[in-house]
């Protein structure tokens, strides 16, 4: 039991770390907007660096413009990686999900027309699965397609979708929509990617309770679709989307932001309720205990599961306990902290709040981070039924068609 | 990254597995829970002894097997997993530790041997009364080699041949080898939460001692000390939550209500869920503490806090709600969980509350952050 690279592994990220040293930026891009617009170029530029290496999506096989490589090399350039100022990275959607979900369902021509331009992050793709009435229930989709009455065999789309990320700057997505509502909700849905310029499709930004913009909603008007861009046959729209919602947890990611040793820190240096330091509070200390094991837990977890990817293994199911841990910690964490603050914690003024307000940030994000790729609960049934094989929820819409099934508001 | 036990050591695991089903049903533990004169499972004692157990860390020359802490951990997660009602943990983890850590050649050489072939029992003694024994209120005092004082409770008390005592020796705790077959040593079996496991209050008037360590250095001595048993504990910990995950499991999948198993009930679902997340952290804690223990890390306070704290979370959270899981018969004298619960509490307490090492985990952390 240690914590070292295999001699292949250590070859391979002093290979990394070699290129890094002469290829990756040195200064951080400027930009103001958190949701990334303003970085673009520099997101662009450094994608398509990587890529001309062979280092954008490293577990693909060369033909497409990846490395063959193991999704281990893939861990160890992602740790090498961070220690430099990269730009965001608004390409993890397309490359992680969209993307493989085309070249496993669609035909040669079309896999060729996408897989370079995305790999080299000329193109950008986005995910329309969520909509007003379904979001854990991605099945309960209402975006209806028909089929053109011109004979021509194309599409008709019309609907709603709902908390698409990068759908503003997104040149192509994948979008499944109801083709039979006539029959149980799972067996009507067909998937298609889809121009995301195309006449009828409509972007407008979702104004979040935490102030900023980083979903979008997506409206249909009449959007026509070649039959072509079908993925899947039609009426496998659910089963093709499991292939692309395997790896959603795994892309998006767990609690970013002030933890347990930002929170000591604050509380070294914020007076307590007798004029002593906070940090001198036994419940805080406590608290603080408890973040940090979460944490390490959470650290060593990973480390588990890149042993298993070391020793070319599946990754266990205790992968699937992360966001569980640290979205609610977030939200804990970030509460505690500006009660510790007192009523100086209701400032989140960044030129004013302890570190420019992070904390308070925490607080206003958490909430959306809980339910964002599977809910707290979504989360729980999935550990329930998938890792310990407990029942699933018993369905009253199972043998219903998707017209007559309850559908409140 | 290489963070996870070998073949070797999953295989002996495996082997301690089948050893401990054959060995060590749920009926040993209740054989000893329900008769007041046992005080542990002689026969399995024995037996464990025979297995070469009690000497995996001990090195060959000191008549143990010499493996390493590893794959005494993997031993201490099916001994927790089968609730073993023997005195492993306070002979194997505390005394052979702290002889192995402190005592002289002569020492080892006395005491190592014996511990391997489960001849010595130890035990630890370390506290006095209500509430945590420190060096200010220490009572028990050395004079001129000899011990007087009262040490209250003392888990392995009673059937412990060699005792572990803190003490003061002029002004200043130290620890002390006490031979507890000595007969100015007065020993009381106490009634516990967990009677698989034998409690005493020990009671010593002018009772030889020989020191172990340096003069002086008793407390910090007890807390690496502590920090082993505390990582090897917490394998313990960890399979008993697993076991209760795996009650809860199977008990929910054949219990019927309302028409259906209680399993497809979010509410019970979405418990075992929880219960499952806590373990995966408690283990993930553990394995650190294993690597800190097997490399001697200047880590191993710190990890050995966090895989004390979150497997005493896990193993509480799992052993009462593996109760309510099972409803009413849960409650019942002859379903097992109890001892699962029973068991839990007896791990949490024996090496210092959770309370305690959160406090230290974040003393620690404060100073290593400030460094």
């Amino acid at each position: 039991m240690d914590f070292n690279d295999t001699p292949e592994e250590a070859a391979y990220r002093a290979q990394v770390r070699t290129w890094l040293e002469a290829n990756a930026p040195k200064t951080r891009a400027a930009g103001s907007d958190p949701e990334g617009n303003d970085t673009m170029p520099a997101s662009r530029a450094w994608q398509a660096t990587k890529a001309a290496a062979g280092y954008a999506c490293i577990t693909w096989p060369k033909e497409w413009g990846g490395q063959g490589g193991t999704p281990i090399h893939n861990v160890i350039f992602g740790q090498e990686e961070a220690h430099y100022p990269i730009p965001p990275n608004p390409y993890q959607i397309g490359l992680g999900m969209c993307v493989p979900t085309v070249m496993n369902f669609a035909d040669a021509a079309t896999k060729e027309r996408f897989a370079g331009p995305a790999i080299r992050g000329e193109e950008i793709w986005c995910q329309l699965f969520s909509e007003p009435s379904g979001g854990s229930d991605v099945a309960a989709t209402r975006t209806r397609a028909e089929q053109a009455p011109d004979g021509s065999g194309d599409w008709i789309i019309n609907g709603q979708k709902v908390w698409t990320t990068g759908a503003q700057f997104s040149d192509f997505g994948i979008v499944i929509v109801r083709t039979n509502p006539d029959v149980p909700k799972h067996k009507g849905l067909t998937m298609f990617w889809i121009d995301m310029k195309a006449p009828g499709v409509e972007v407008k930004p979702i104004h979040q309770m935490s102030g900023g913009s980083g979903f979008n909603e997506v409206f249909f008007t009449d959007v026509r679709v070649k039959d072509a861009q079908r993925l899947g046959g039609v009426g496998d729209g659910w089963k093709v989307s499991l292939v692309t919602l395997m790896n959603e947890r795994l892309a998006v990611g767990g609690a970013t932001g002030a933890g347990w040793s930002q929170f000591m820190e604050a509380a070294r240096n914020t007076p307590g309720m007798d004029g002593a330091s906070a940090l001198q509070d036994s419940a805080l200390r406590e608290k603080l205990a408890d973040w940090y094991v979460q944490a390490e837990g959470l650290q060593h977890t990973r480390n588990r599961t890149m042993t298993a990817l070391s020793r070319g293994q599946t990754p266990g199911p205790e992968s699937s306990i992360g966001k569980i841990i640290s979205a609610v910690q977030m939200q804990e964490l970030g509460n505690s902290a500006i009660e510790m603050l007192d009523q100086y914690g209701l400032i989140s003024d960044p030129e004013l709040a302890s570190l420019s307000g992070a904390f308070q940030s925490s607080v206003m994000f958490a909430p959306g981070l809980r339910i964002a790729g599977g809910t707290d609960e979504i989360l729980r049934n999935i550990i329930a039924e998938r890792v310990l094989g407990l029942p699933g929820d018993i369905r009253v819409d199972k043998d219903v068609a998707f017209k007559d099934m309850p559908s409140g508001r | 990254m290489n963070f996870d036990f070998s073949d070797d050591q999953k295989f002996l695991k495996g082997e301690a597995r089948k050893f401990l089903e054959a060995n060590c049903p749920t009926a040993a533990a209740r054989a000893v829970l329900e008769d007041d004169a046992q005080g542990y499972d002689a026969k399995l004692w024995k037996a464990v002894a025979a297995q070469g157990w009690l000497g995996a860390a001990i090195p060959e020359e000191h008549g143990g097997l010499g493996l390493g802490h590893l794959e005494l951990c993997v031993i201490a997660e099916e001994l927790g997993r089968a609730v073993a009602p023997i005195p492993f943990a306070s002979t194997v983890y505390m005394l052979a530790e702290a002889v192995m850590l402190a005592g002289t050649e002569a020492q080892k050489a006395e005491l190592l041997p014996g511990i391997a072939a489960g001849d010595i029992i130890g035990c630890l003694a370390t506290s006095e009364g209500p509430g945590v024994t420190t060096a200010s209120n220490l009572q028990a005092t050395v004079t001129d080699g000899k011990l007087t004082g009262v040490k209250i409770p003392v888990t392995d008390g009673a059937i412990a041949h060699v005792g572990l005592v803190l003490a003061r020796e002029n002004g200043k705790p130290g620890l002390f080898l006490v031979d507890l077959t000595d007969a100015s040593v007065t020993r009381d079996t106490l009634k516990t939460l967990d009677p698989t496991r034998d409690a005493a209050r020990l009671t010593f008037a002018n009772t030889p001692v020989r020191r172990l360590g340096e003069a002086g250095e008793g407390v910090a001595l007890v807390e690496q000390v502590l920090d082993r048993a505390a990582i090897l504990l917490s394998f313990e910990q960890c399979g008993g939550a697993d076991r209760c995950l795996e009650f809860a499991k199977d008990y929910a999948m054949e219990r019927y209500a309302f028409g259906r198993v209680i399993a497809s009930y979010q509410a019970i679902k979405h418990k075992l869920a929880d219960m499952y997340v806590k373990n995966e952290l408690a283990r993930s804690n553990a394995y650190y503490g294993a690597w800190a223990l097997n490399t001697n890390a200047p880590e191993m306070p710190i990890a050995a806090s966090a895989a004390r704290i979150a497997a005493s979370e896990a193993f509480w959270y799992a052993s009462k709600e593996n109760i309510q899981t099972h409803g009413g018969i849960g409650f019942t004298w002859e379903m097992d969980c109890h001892l699962f619960y029973r068991r839990s509490r007896q791990l949490s307490l024996v090496a210092g509350a959770p309370r305690v090492w959160k406090e230290r985990l974040v003393s620690h952390l404060e100073r290593r952050n400030a460094a």
